[in-house]
Parts: C-alpha cells; sequence; structure tokens
C-alpha cells in the first residue's frame, strides 16, 4: 500500500463535479454575509454611520459591541481584534469594523458601500526599512514583533580570520496564495439544551485553531463550539489562520440575525484582505578561507510581518534555522527580525519563511563562487553539510547524507553541464536571446519547529466501523495535497488491509481528536506516524481479544470488527505523539534539534531572457528531492509539480503591489500567475533514503518545491547575463532592465 | 430592460426554463437558479476560466454571460460530460493521472479539455498548453492535466 499510487480518494467526486464546496452548500435560510473595512492604514476610528438608500431594517448588523466575548483572534499573541472599536486603533487598511447581513447578496453588497466611517488618521510605517526606522513607532517600543538570535561559535572572530569575505542584499516581495477558491465560511448558532452552541463549517486548514478563535469569542465551552472542515479548493497556508477570522465575523452575524450566515469572500476582497508571504530583506556576510571553504557566517534576516503578530514568529523561525543553507560552518551568527508595519498581517505560505532566506543563501554562494573565481558547483561540494556535521543551531546531521550525489543527480536530469558550454558559446553571439543555467541546493525542516509538536501531543485515531470497514479519525484537512489518500494507504498497510476498506472520517471537531493543523508537511510524517500507531493499536485489540487471528484475510478482519463492535459497542483506537527522547530543543537559546529531520534536495532551471522584451522563460526545470519513502509517488510529483509551478511564479511574476498599506493589483487580471503556457514539464525525481520517524520512513516534502525555484533560476539568470546580479525577487521584466540600466551606467 | 425574463434554454440535454433578470450571470443562473454547483466561480472576471461551460459547443466563462445570452441556447456543464452513470473518458484520465488535485479547477478544465480533443483530435503538448492557457490552476503546476489530455487524445486518435 505504502509506495503506491493509490487513486485519490475523493477524486471521483472531483471530476463528476459533485464535490461540494463551502459556497455550493445552499442552506435554507441563511443570509449573506459582508464586510466594512477601515479602508485606512493607521488612525483612531471615531464613529460610523448608516446611509440612507437600502431597507436597513431588513439587515443585520453586528460591531464589536455584539462580542459576546474576547474582541481577540486567539493566535501566539492577543493583539489582533475581531471588529475594531469605536475609540480603538486601527493599524491596517483592512481591518473589519462593521459586518452586515440580508437573504439577497446584491442587498448586502450595496449596504457596504453605504456605511460612512469617521476617522482620524495618524502617519503609517508602510515598509521595512520605515520600520526599523521606527518612522513612527506603531508596535512595542521598536515596531520589533519577534526577534530571534542563532548563535554558534565566534561569528565576528571567524570573519576577521576569513582570507576572503563577501556581503551581498537579497530581497523578495509579498506572494499571494491564490487558492482558487476563495475564502467562504457558514455560520450557526442554536440553542442547546446547555444553552447556545456554535457551529462554523467552511474552507479551512486548521479545524482546532478555528475551534479555539471561536471558544474565545464566544466565551464557551469547547463542546459547545464544532467546527467542521469542507471540501477546500486550495490553501498552501492561506487558509491556515485567516479562517479564524471569518469564522468568528459568520458566526457573530448569525448570533445576531437567529439564522445561519455564510460570508463568501469575492476574489478582490480575498485577495487584498487575506494574508501573504512575507516580504523579506536579508543581509549575507560569510568568511572564506584560501581554499573556498566557509569559515565564517554573518546573516541579518528581516521580516516584513503586517500590523498584527499572527504567525509571524513562527515563520521568522523556520527562516532563521534555514538561512545558513545546507552548509558547514563553525562560527554563525543569525540575527532574525519580524518587524511591523500597517498593512495586513502577512502569514503562512508554503515553504513558511524559508524561501526567503534559502534565496538569499542561495544566490549568496553562487555570487561567491565568482567573486573567488570558482565554479559555484564546486564550491558548494566543498561546504556541503554531512553526516556528524553540526547545524547553526547545534542539531547533528545523523542521517547518511550525500548532497553531492543529489546534486549531480540533478544536473544529469537537466544535462546542465552540456547546456552551460552551448550555452557560454550561444550567448556571445549576437541574438537578443541569452539563455543559462543555475541550481539550488537546500533542505526543508519536516513538521513543526522545535518543541512545537511535543506542545502539540497531537492524537488521531481509527475506528472500525458497522460494516467492517475503518474510518481514519484526524483534524488533518485535504486540500488537494492528497492527505486522505495517503492517510487510508498509510492505515491500510499497517492492518494488511486493501486500502478501499479505509475511508476518512469527515473532519468534524466534534468525532475527530486534535491531530493539529494541516501545515509544515507534518500531515504525512507526524500524523501519518500516529495513525499507525493507532493502526496498529486496533489489530492489536482484535488479536487480543480472541477476535482475530493471524494471518487474516480482509473478509476475516471485517467480520472481527463487526464482530468487535457488536461485544463492546464501539470500536476506536488512538494514538499520541510521542517526542523523540534523544532530540533536545531550547526555545530561549535556538540550540538543538530544530526538527526530527530534514528533507533535501537539489533544483536546477534552464532559462532564456529576451534582450528586448526582457522576458524570461523556464525552459526546462528539475526536481530532485530526497524525502525518505514516497507513500504514493503520482501524488508526490503532482505536489511537488504544482509547488515548483508557484516558485516559479514567486521567482518571475508575482509581484504584490501596496499603496498606503493597501494591495492595488488584489485582480487576476493585474496579479499574474503562471497558466500552463508559461511553464515547462517539471520533472521530478525522488531519492529515498531511511528515516526511523516517519510512517515506513515517509518525511515531508510538501514545502520543499517553493524553496528552490527561485534561487535556480536567479542563479541561471545570472549565466545567461554575464555579470549581472538580480537579488530580487520577483525578477520582473521591469527589475532586469533596471539593473541593466544601473549596470550600463555604473 | 425588464426587472426580469422567462430565459429557456438547454442544460445538459434538458429542456430547462425559469424566471430571472436578463444580465443576471450564467454563472449564477446555472449555481443558484438550477442549482448546478459544478461549475465554479474562482475570479469572475474572465481570467480563471473555473466558470468555464459550453454555450452552443463553443467553451465560455459563464461569470461574463449575461442570462439573456443564454436564450435557446445549448449549455453543457461538467455534470453534463458524464455518461450513462460512468465518468467521461476525459474525467476518467484527469483521476487516474492526478490531475484533479484540491479539483477547484476541475470542472473548467475538463470542459476546456473536451472541446480542446474536439477541435484538435491529437494535439502535442504545447498545443495542450497553449489551449488550456485560459485555465488557471494553482494546485498542478499543470504537467499532470497535459498527461491524462494526452492520453485521451491518444486513445481517441487511434483508429
Ligand atoms: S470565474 Fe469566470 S473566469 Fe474566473
Ligand atoms: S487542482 Fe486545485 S486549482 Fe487545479
Amino acid at each position: 500500500m505504502i509506495g503506491a499510487s493509490t487513486i485519490r480518494k475523493e477524486g471521483r467526486a472531483k471530476v463528476l463535479g459533485t464535490a461540494k464546496y463551502t459556497d455550493d452548500l445552499d442552506l435554507p435560510g441563511a443570509l449573506h454575509g459582508v464586510t466594512v473595512r477601515t479602508r485606512c492604514a493607521r488612525g483612531v476610528l471615531r464613529g460610523f454611520t448608516f446611509l440612507d438608500g437600502v431597507p436597513w431594517d431588513e439587515i443585520t448588523v453586528a460591531t464589536a459591541a455584539d462580542i459576546p466575548g474576547r474582541n481577540i483572534v486567539a493566535s501566539i499573541h492577543d493583539d489582533q481584534p475581531f471588529l475594531v472599536e469605536v475609540g480603538g486603533t486601527i493599524s491596517h487598511p483592512e481591518q473589519a469594523v462593521v459586518l452586515l447581513a440580508h437573504p439577497d447578496r446584491q442587498v448586502a453588497e450595496k449596504a457596504r458601500g453605504l456605511v460612512r466611517l469617521e476617522v482620524d488618521e495618524l502617519p503609517a510605517v508602510l515598509d521595512i526599512p520605515a520600520s526599523l526606522a521606527c518612522d513612527p513607532v506603531i508596535h512595542g517600543e521598536r515596531n520589533v514583533l519577534k526577534e530571534i538570535l542563532i548563535t554558534k561559535g565566534d561569528a565576528d572572530a571567524a570573519m576577521a580570520r576569513a582570507a576572503r569575505v563577501f556581503e551581498g542584499e537579497y530581497r523578495t516581495g509579498a506572494q499571494e496564495q491564490l487558492y482558487l477558491e476563495p475564502n467562504a465560511m457558514i455560520g450557526t448558532v442554536e440553542e442547546g439544551p446547555a444553552g447556545r452552541e456554535v457551529t462554523v463549517s467552511g474552507s479551512l486548514q486548521c479545524p482546532y485553531y478555528v475551534h479555539d478563535a471561536l471558544i474565545q469569542l464566544f466565551g464557551l465551552p469547547a463542546e459547545r463550539v464544532r467546527v467542521v472542515a469542507l471540501e477546500m479548493g486550495g490553501g498552501f497556508g492561506g487558509k491556515e489562520d485567516f479562517p479564524s477570522v471569518i469564522a468568528g465575523h459568520a458566526a457573530l452575524l448569525a448570533l445576531k440575525a437567529g439564522r445561519p450566515v455564510k460570508i463568501a469572500y469575492d476574489r478582490e476582497e480575498d485577495m487584498a484582505a487575506t494574508t501573504k508571504r512575507h516580504p523579506s530583506r536579508t543581509r549575507v556576510r560569510t568568511g572564506f578561507d584560501a581554499e573556498g571553504r566557509l569559515v565564517a557566517m554573518d546573516i541579518d534576516f528581516v521580516l516584513d510581518g503586517g500590523a498584527f503578530t499572527t504567525l509571524s514568529p513562527v515563520v521568522l523561525s523556520r527562516g532563521a534555522i534555514h538561512a545558513c543553507g545546507p552548509y558547514r560552518c563553525g562560527d554563525v551568527r543569525v540575527l532574525a527580525r519580524a518587524v511591523a508595519t500597517n498593512t495586513p498581517p502577512c502569514g503562512a505560505f508554503r515553504g513558511f519563511g524559508a524561501p526567503q532566506s534559502l534565496f538569499a543563501i542561495e544566490r549568496h554562494m553562487d555570487h561567491c563562487a565568482r567573486e573567488m573565481g570558482l565554479d559555484p558547483v564546486d564550491l558548494r561540494r566543498l561546504n556541503f553539510l554531512r553526516k556528524g556535521d553540526t547545524m547553526a543551531t547545534g542539531q547533528v546531521i545523523k542521517d547518511d547524507l550525500d548532497l553531492a550525489g543529489l546534486m549531480d543527480r540533478a544536473m544529469e536530469e537537466i544535462a546542465f553541464r552540456d547546456l552551460q558550454k552551448a550555452y557560454r558559446v550561444r550567448n556571445a553571439w549576437d541574438d537578443p536571446i541569452k539563455r543559462g543555467v543555475g541550481l539550488s541546493v537546500f533542505m526543508h525542516g519536516c513538521g513543526f519547529t522545535g518543541s512545537g509538536e511535543a506542545h502539540m501531543a497531537s492524537v488521531a485515531g481509527v475506528e472500525g466501523r458497522e460494516d467492517g470497514t475503518v474510518a481514519v479519525l484526524a483534524a488533518s484537512t485535504e486540500m488537494g495535497q492528497g492527505k486522505n489518500t495517503v492517510f487510508c494507504q498509510i492505515v491500510a498497510e499497517t492492518l494488511g488491509l486493501p486500502v478501499d476498506l479505509v475511508e476518512m472520517a469527515e473532519v468534524d471537531t466534534r468525532f475527530v481528536p486534535n491531530s493539529g493543523p494541516t501545515v509544515a508537511s507534518r500531515s504525512t510524517m507526524v500524523v501519518g506516524k500516529i495513525l499507525e500507531d493507532a493502526a496498529r493499536g486496533l489489530r492489536l485489540a482484535l488479536l487480543q481479544g480472541g477476535f482475530l487471528a493471524e494471518p487474516y484475510t480482509p473478509a476475516q478482519f471485517r467480520a472481527a470488527v463487526a464482530a468487535a463492535r457488536a461485544k463492546l459497542g464501539s470500536l476506536k483506537a488512538y494514538g499520541q505523539f510521542k517526542a523523540n527522547p534523544e532530540a533536545a530543543w531550547d526555545d530561549k537559546t535556538y540550540r538543538g534539534d530544530a526538527y526530527p529531520n530534514y528533507s533535501w534536495a537539489c533544483y536546477a532551471a534552464a532559462v532564456a531572457v529576451d534582450l528586448t522584451t526582457f522576458e524570461v522563460k523556464v525552459e526546462d526545470f528539475a526536481a530532485v528531492q530526497e524525502v525518505g519513502r514516497v507513500v504514493n509517488p503520482t501524488l508526490a510529483t503532482g505536489q511537488i509539480q504544482g509547488g515548483v509551478a508557484q516558485g516559479i511564479g514567486w521567482a518571475l511574476w508575482e509581484d504584490v503591489t501596496f499603496r498606503e498599506g493597501r494591495m492595488v493589483n488584489n485582480q487576476l487580471t493585474n496579479y499574474i500567475i503562471p497558466t500552463a503556457a508559461d511553464l515547462p514539464h517539471i520533472r521530478v525525481a525522488f531519492l529515498e533514503a531511511g528515516n526511523p520517524f516517519g510512517p515506513g520512513g515517509a518525511k515531508g516534502i510538501g514545502e520543499l518545491p517553493m524553496d528552490g525555484p527561485a534561487p535556480a533560476i536567479a542563479n541561471a539568470l545570472r549565466e545567461a547575463l554575464g555579470d549581472l546580479r538580480l537579488d530580487e525577487v520577483p525578477m520582473t521584466p521591469e527589475r532586469i532592465l533596471q539593473r541593466l540600466e544601473e549596470a550600463r551606467h555604473a | 430592460m425588464p426587472e426580469t425574463f422567462r430565459l429557456d434554454f438547454t442544460v445538459n440535454g434538458q429542456a430547462r426554463s425559469l424566471d430571472t433578470h436578463p444580465m443576471a450571470r450564467l454563472l449564477d443562473v446555472l449555481r443558484e437558479g438550477l442549482g448546478l454547483t459544478g461549475t465554479k466561480e474562482g475570479c469572475g472576471e474572465g481570467e480563471c476560466g473555473a466558470c468555464s461551460v459550453l454555450l452552443d459547443g463553443r467553451v465560455v466563462n459563464s461569470c461574463l454571460i449575461p442570462a439573456v445570452q443564454a436564450q435557446g441556447a445549448e449549455v453543457v456543464t461538467v455534470e453534463g460530460l458524464a455518461a450513462g452513470g460512468g465518468l467521461s473518458p476525459m474525467q476518467d484520465a484527469f483521476l487516474a493521472h492526478n490531475a484533479a488535485q484540491c479539483g477547484f479547477c476541475t470542472p473548467g478544465m475538463l470542459i476546456a479539455a473536451e472541446d480542446l480533443v474536439r477541435r484538435c483530435p491529437a494535439p502535442d503538448k504545447e498545443q495542450v498548453r497553449e489551449g488550456l492557457a485560459g485555465n488557471l490552476c494553482r494546485c498542478t503546476g499543470y504537467s499532470k492535466i497535459v498527461d491524462a489530455v494526452q492520453a485521451v487524445a491518444r486513445k481517441e486518435g487511434q483508429p
């Protein structure tokens, strides 16, 4: 079962068009909810008025004054309100102030334009430089949402001894997740026997995050709040924390209206108001010895967190831990800061901080190689981490790690050396099309950072059902990545059953335990492992209870389940996350095992750039990764190809433009993501190496493809354009032209 | 323009008729008026193709088409592709190749793919990519979709 390309479990409903996404559900009597936003980057809310033009008596209105519990979206820090209160501070232009609902979508829409806000405006902070300059201070004492310092050895002393020292500054922009299904949520509030009960169902990655947010918003005990994850049209991190906000809004309106309320964002609102990838600025200083060995690294990593803390501390943490790339270095300092600005909060997006810092180090290594007159491939080979080496946090590499072999494999896949030779000859010709090949080598820590998993202590289970089949009980959600199928494969393998006897139970907090959020490539590796334990428990119970004897056939298993249920009433087995007793992590000093393990990869890109239009085309792309055991090769390949496409989009086209804190290109006409015609076929290869941690040896795969494309493409462009350095993402035609002009005038 | 009008058209081979506003979007008529929620809205402005349907045999973005334009026309949505309880060959290929991941682009993508293969029975990879460039997918990177379309084209292209 593990290792087989089992067909996607919910695939049939998806190709038939019968799969129901949130906005496909038509609840009788439901109202449509809309959100009135601040439209001011920073200020104080003085009040609001309702102008004539709609029948206000038919419209449900909810404001901060209607909140029964706390006006705080539960997250890492309590700094984000659900709704701005009168007299309260406005921190970004998309903050919600008033919620409206009406049976007719159009009427609700019209009413939204008829709410006037009175605001005293204040000067705003709109980017990283302004925030670092404290011009003005908008958060705490110096606009810092979170700061992390990682040190190993003495970076200053080592730098002073280095034969050569190089510096670079690298920047990346915001990126919109652009899941194809915009955010949508349905809220219901009812009076139950014990009092008020709140139910929310919708498009969300992390049911228990939403659950927690609603418990606090309504001040209710956990058992009277219920969250159901519906079919989801993509998430990529964009439906990790933001759904708590919409869920709260829908439920508040439902409370006021006494009827279910659906809030479905349209594309423009979704793009403007929801979270994006953090923009970044990274300064890298490296020292090398005379042979080209890295002896010192000093990295200053800054993320733009937006107006509230939300997930920035953990995004920052991952970015900081990945900042040194896959290289060995004795003396390291990484200073990482997430700073506040008056834009909507940035959030989770595939890669979670690592793409930003890996872009910097992988661009930087190429730059250093060329400055030293070395081949970037050779410089990497000389400096790769190997078994027994320690990383920046002090984590020791325990696996047999062969990054040089991984790099060779990727180069072979794309015929790197042949292309390089041919391109170098042809680029000298008088032809406006210039070509280059480049690569990046990187890693991605699997699962939560540091002690995250131990704190979470996730639980998942399996249930023998009446018909003898098995249901998987987990709060992990399916957003296209294939979790439904992979979980069933893992359980089927453990039980020795065909995979069609195992099904996912509905993801409903009333019935499934908290297996943690669906993020960080943790589903297969972490939750999959817990499910393996749970399935073993179920089998053992059947064997020891005398219901089953080994070896057994699927029919005998089904009969045993039915018999056990008849006798015991119900038949469930659970597993819980067990921390590796040998892994140690200290949150205060950032020392220890940052992740249970890492997946490793080398990506190579061949690009062509047209010097008349400055457009870049990726002509070939190879993604080679070492991910432990591949549970489902077809699904894994598809997930990587999709991620690479997103990575190419970030590298070349996806350019979120903010004006006064608002995203101004919040439409698909002016925010450009790749189409089928813009991309090459993406070659994917997996190398499997043992990993005792995950189920059957599996590690995480889903985020790697976001980390590698941008630096590989930038390095390829450097080859194509001679000396020109492109150290900024996205590498749009305008930016390439600008760099060329600067180089010409330098 | 009158407030409402009676729209008579054929949807997935069945005669349908309902009262609607002439400028109502075909997308809303299908989804809300007829409960055919297979057709999706990804952008509402003709960019993503999630709302693609066949209107008299042509692929259109139903988010841009006013209902009045469908008067007397024949519309096919994703719900009309499956034949006799089974899957159409294209649906089958999408399933087998994992060309549907989150599945949200899939109904529109299937409509565009069916139409492409009808117009161009043996497309090469480039033709498939060009042919599907009006339909955005954020999950697959398109490789698996291209594979699925080519698999169908190969099968049907053979005598
Ligand atoms: S919804 Fe019609 S093209 Fe996007
Ligand atoms: S499968 Fe998710 S958008 Fe295409």
